[in-house]
């Protein structure tokens, strides 16, 4: 057994992991939201390439480019319709709405797409791989932990230099005070989704070509997503590539041990950085 | 150009004011003074869209904007320093004052180089958290922040609210180009002498009545006094 | 000269326990001119009720929104069938034992999971439940990833159960089902009346003023830590018991099946959501209108789940007091009143209402 290769794997499939938690770290930085559906609007976002790989012969990063809007509308229209109406001082509404869309979401996909096992075919991209120094890595792997890279990179760059980060901080800071400063925190919300669907998109594009999936999937995503933004610490988004990385190795190095161990191994990780760290890696200082 | 007619304002089943009437003529400053809960914030809240009102109880400029939501109102060129300063914790003084036009953007006099120049040390503490500054300093930001919408009307609720007295002597050193910028000015005060050097005309409240109106230089201290309090002597 | 005193009965809730009494009593005398299925029937939105009360005691009145109740059924469970085939415990005592092991389950999980708050408890308690259903998946004495059975003989030698069979003259898997029925039946009453008897007193109280003002509670004494962990553990302990109860009654268990958040959770958040969450009375009225949505919608496969979950949104929504809050807004009836209210009474009355409400 290889131990750098395993390890290797596993800090490449953080980055998968890290393209789930991104989005969801997103908004409840911003509007202190969980979004227990998550995971699902990844599967959809999955299936809606799907539809246009299979449906249209799109080459797969051409279809999730052709998905991005459609998601970034879907996410706005979201917020905007439904979710903004649960946001409060209490968390009951938003995490019971959210939690019944995951369950409107499964169910919608298994009436429309049925149970079976999906993949989205990406042609050559699936088998090759480099060389690099001792192991070799796969494309899409590689290709997926720099998306998540990528997308880090530019979500703080959209964070913390442009017109429309400093809306986010600022009505996430004081919704009524960025209101007399001319932010609608209601469209600021939905855009704030709409961004976090974006992601998911990317994040879906890599679930599609990298594993199967079927509609039921969606709530083990979800789960960990959150671990990695809870070890990384809330409001951190290089902390949450370091949480993703985390449940990676752990998943591939319990699974390089015993097969069945693998999502358990991931799981455990998380329990113990709950338990030396609660408030996670990078904490932020306020809350 | 803004005015309020009968405007009254409730908070859940609490009634804050009865029947409002104050009208604001172009390029002229407007106190409003009154003890705690005579419903000067209230109304100050009200003109700036974060409590509803009935959508005539408010005039801006011949429309009726009662019922505007703050984002609307300050697009319209209506901004406010709110009570308490209430700055972005997580921006730096820049992006503090950088929020101020987000939701106006109108080529005027006030510019991120023009604030700095009205109050320098800002510049100076650009990169700074806003939580760091002084309390000074922090309505400095406040007021700058509101005047990079370059509003016609500049809504100024209590700035000198827990401030020394030599601060808040330099804070209203600012106002004179304020005014000269062109904007008109409400501004709301506790400090009834800060209040009568500035402003060209006072209203005085009590319990969310208006009980005097008049110019600054035409108010005896007596009337004041009882408009304030209300003492009848 | 009149007195005040404080009573939290209404006349509905006393016409309401006498009814009550009556529903009781039919239940009791019910296998006696239902059928078996019917029986079956009512043992399924008996133990849902159950489970609704306990989420409900949970997240609407603790605050505390778990998504992870699984944990306590599939391990109750798991419990039970360990007690039973392994050790060759009688399935009674089993019900208990896997009750007992739901409770010390409790005390490590909760350990975790009240390391985070609000939303974030929310989907902490499913990762633990998962933990425990994947570290079950892999005992392999009890079937491992794909489960196992309880041994017949097991359930048909119950003594209990054979009492049954010859006090009704029925055959032993029928008086297994009418024991498990009955048992239920026990165990909801018991359920409702501990929550209702809880609310009432001091500790009551400060569950209430909790779940209105975490800070305020904290000033006036109310010790709202320990609070939540005693209802997490105690609501562990009666999922527990229910857990192990539906597995005697399926005698069939598998990791899926026991830990699945649909059957435990997601069920059982709509019923209370679409019945009405924060009362006593919601979860009864849910219980009855998901027993009836998955009736009529038994042959429309997922069909069945999207709508519940429409509906579960819709309510949440636009009613988010639930159905029997729509019926209190439009009557003002209660039957399990929990409010204290101050009442004028005349010297020479009764001063059993003052004593009942110690008032903190």
């Amino acid at each position: 057994m290889n131990w750098l290769d395993t390890i290797l794997q596993g800090v490449l499939l953080g980055g998968l992991y890290a393209l789930f938690a991104a989005g969801l770290s997103l908004v409840f930085g911003i509007m202190r939201l969980v979004n227990l559906a998550h995971g699902d609007l990844i599967v959809v976002a999955a299936f809606l390439i799907l539809v246009l790989v299979t449906g249209l012969g799109l080459n797969p990063f051409l279809a999730a480019l052709v998905a991005l809007p459609v998601m970034f509308a879907a996410g706005w229209a979201l917020q905007y319709f439904i979710l903004n109406r649960t946001l409060g001082d209490d968390i009951l509404p938003p995490l019971l709405v959210t939690f019944g869309l995951s369950i409107v979401i499964q169910n919608a996909l298994l009436e429309g797409f049925s149970a079976d096992s999906r993949r989205v075919p990406a042609g050559s991209l699936e088998t090759m791989s480099l060389p690099l120094g001792p192991v070799t890595v796969g494309v899409m792997p590689l290709l997926t932990f720099l998306s998540a890279i990528a997308v880090i990179v530019v979500l703080n760059q959209i964070f913390y230099r442009t017109a429309l980060g400093r809306a986010f901080r600022a009505t996430s800071d004081d919704m009524v005070t960025a209101g007399l400063m001319g932010v609608e925190p209601k469209r600021i919300f939905a855009t704030a989704t709409g961004i976090a669907m974006v992601v998911v998109t990317i994040a879906a594009l890599y679930l599609g070509t990298r594993a199967n999936f079927d509609p039921t999937i969606g709530p083990a995503r979800l789960i960990y997503a959150f671990e990695a933004v809870i070890i990384g610490g809330l409001g951190s988004l290089w902390g949450t590539l370091l949480g993703g990385i985390i449940i990676g190795v752990a998943q591939t190095v319990g699974a390089a041990v015993n097969p069945e161990w693998q999502i358990l191994a991931g799981h455990l990780a998380f329990l113990i950085v709950l338990l030396v760290r609660p408030r996670g890696l990078f904490p932020r200082a306020i809350d | 150009m803004l005015e309020t007619v009968g405007l009254t304002a409730f908070y859940g089943d609490f009634q804050a004011l009865f029947g409002v009437d104050l009208s604001l003529r172009v390029g002229e400053t407007v106190a409003i003074i009154g003890a705690n809960g005579a419903g000067k914030s209230t109304l100050m809240r009200s003109i700036s869209g974060v409590i509803a009102n009935g959508r005539a109880a408010i005039r801006f400029e011949g429309e009726a904007i009662g019922d505007l939501p703050a984002a609307k109102v300050v697009a319209r060129g209506i901004a406010m320093v709110p009570e308490g300063r209430r700055l972005f914790a997580s921006l730096s003084v820049e992006e503090n004052l950088l929020m101020g036009n987000y939701g106006r953007k109108v080529d005027g006099p006030w510019t991120l180089g023009s604030v700095y120049d009205l109050f320098p040390i800002l510049k100076e503490r650009r990169d700074q958290s806003s939580t760091s500054l002084s309390g000074g300093q922090q309505q400095m930001v406040a007021i700058g922040r509101a005047l990079m919408s370059n509003p016609r009307v500049l809504l100024c609720d209590e700035i000198s609210l827990g401030l020394a007295p030599v601060v808040i002597r330099d804070i209203y050193a600012a106002f004179p180009r304020i005014k000269a910028s062109g904007a008109s000015i409400i501004i709301v005060e506790q400090d009834i002498g800060q209040a009568m050097k500035v402003a060209d005309r006072v209203y005085c409240m009590m319990e969310g009545k208006v009980t005097l109106e008049g110019r600054a230089g035409d108010l005896s201290r007596d009337a004041i006094h009882a408009a304030y309090f209300g003492v009848h002597a | 000269m009149p007195q005040w005193g404080i009573e939290t009965k209404t006349r509905a809730s006393r016409a309401f326990l006498s009814v009550a009494a009556i529903v009781v009593a039919a239940g009791i005398a019910a296998p006696l001119f239902l059928s078996r299925s019917t029986i079956q029937d009512l043992f399924f939105i008996l133990t849902m009720l159950v489970l609704a009360q306990c989420w409900n005691l949970l997240a609407g009145y603790a605050g505390l929104v778990s998504v992870g109740q699984q944990a306590f059924v599939g391990f109750g469970a798991y419990a039970m069938f360990a007690c039973v085939s392994l050790a060759g415990f009688d399935p009674l005592i089993a019900i208990v034992l896997g009750g007992v092991a739901a409770t010390l389950l409790s005390l490590p999980l909760g350990f975790f999971v009240f390391r985070l708050q609000g939303a974030y408890f929310a989907i902490g308690t499913w990762v633990v439940a998962e933990v425990v259903r994947l570290l079950l998946a892999q005992w392999r004495a009890l079937g491992g990833g794909t489960g196992t059975s309880l041994p017949n003989t097991a359930t048909r030698d119950m003594w209990a159960a054979r009492l049954v069979a010859d006090l009704l003259g029925v055959r032993s898997a029928q008086a297994l089902d009418i024991l498990t029925y009955w048992l239920a039946l026990l165990l909801a009453c018991l359920t409702m009346g501990f929550i209702y008897w809880l609310l009432r007193t001091r500790q009551g109280l400060g569950l209430a003023a909790i779940r209105d003002n975490q800070e305020a509670a904290r000033s006036v004494g109310v010790d709202a830590a320990s609070l939540k962990w005693a209802v997490y553990v105690s609501v562990a302990f009666v999922t527990g018991v229910c857990g192990a109860l539906i597995y005697v009654q399926k005698a069939r268990i598998s990791p899926d099946a026991a830990f699945s958040v649909i059957d435990w959770t997601a069920y059982v958040i709509f019923i209370v959501v679409i019945g009405g969450i924060g009362t006593l009375e919601g979860p009864i009225v849910g219980v009855i209108v998901f027993f009836l949505l998955q009736n009529t919608l038994a042959d429309y496969g997922s069909w069945y789940l999207l709508v519940l979950g429409l509906i579960g949104i819709g309510v949440m929504l636009f009613a988010p007091r639930g159905l029997w809050g729509l019926f209190t807004d439009r009557t003002g009836i209660q039957f399990f009143p929990v409010r204290r209210r101050l009442v004028k009474r005349q010297e020479d009355a009764s001063t059993d209402a003052l004593q009942g409400g110690r008032d903190g």
